[in-house]
């Protein structure tokens, strides 16, 4: 966890120009961040190929539009992190 | 090319689903409006134009590996380089290989060359998103068999 931490969070501070000392693993990508739907597409692409998975985007999004997930399930860091890996090992598996 | 309609690709070349490429052909007119304003005695063909060709022609082939099932939508454009005029009447040769397919979205890279030469290349990211309505599919129906997108790739979702 602490080393996907650490990859997500320097692809954010170098897509973003975000300061990487203010990205914590409970700040929230678009809350705290400010990072807009754009910008997450970039992010995206970068968590992407550095992790060989392939994150479910519309998936994700469908369901905080449809309200049966909230944003900080996919969106706050720790969280995020945490469904990485669970792609990483569903892949691996 | 159709100028005015936004038209920017003649004819799909080549679509290789498999090795995620595509290859088109298009001809810059001779005579547009556009080519009149741009610039008034010395005619080039815009840059943002080329930047939209390489785009529709990424599309394309994003369309077919969604075999019609997402519409992509131009979101951004990285590392573009204009690296030659193209002027009226020149015959481009477009082609664009997919770099990742996300969830919702996709990356190409493309190229446009003239007489084998390297004019312009860029890395393009999509929005891919269901068909907003049934016109609009119609429509991409309709200009796929313009463009002669190639029947044995096509798959009605």
């Amino acid at each position: 966890m602490s080393s996907t931490f650490d990859t997500v969070a320097n692809i954010i501070s170098e897509t973003c120009d975000i300061p990487r000392d203010t990205i914590k693993p409970e700040s929230h990508a678009i809350n705290d961040l400010g990072i807009d739907s754009l910008d997450f597409l970039d992010i995206a692409f970068a968590i992407d190929k550095a992790f060989g998975i392939k994150m479910p985007l519309e998936q994700w999004t469908q369901e905080v539009n449809d309200g049966t997930a909230s944003t900080e399930q996919y969106f706050q860091l720790n969280n995020l992190c945490s469904r990485i890996d669970e792609l990483v090992a569903a892949k691996s598996a | 090319m159709r100028l005015e309609y936004f038209q920017l690709i003649d004819r799909i070349v080549e679509l290789d689903l498999a090795g995620e490429t595509i290859r088109a052909q298009a001809r810059v007119p001779e005579t547009s409006t556009i080519l009149e304003g741009h610039f008034p005695g010395y005619p080039l063909m815009p840059g943002v134009l080329l930047i939209e060709s390489m785009a529709q022609t990424s599309g394309w082939l994003l369309i077919g590996l969604t075999q019609f099932t997402r519409m992509p939508f131009f979101a951004a454009v990285k590392e573009a380089k204009l690296r030659s005029f193209v002027t009226p009447g020149q015959e481009l040769m477009l082609t664009a290989k997919l770099l990742h397919q996300g969830s919702g979205y996709a990356v190409t890279k493309a190229e446009i060359r003239v007489n084998e030469k390297l004019v312009a290349n860029a890395e393009i990211t999509f929005r891919l998103v269901e068909f907003p309505n049934a016109e609009f599919r119609a429509s991409i129906d309709r200009m796929a068999s313009v463009i002669e997108f190639p029947t044995a790739a096509r798959a009605h979702g």
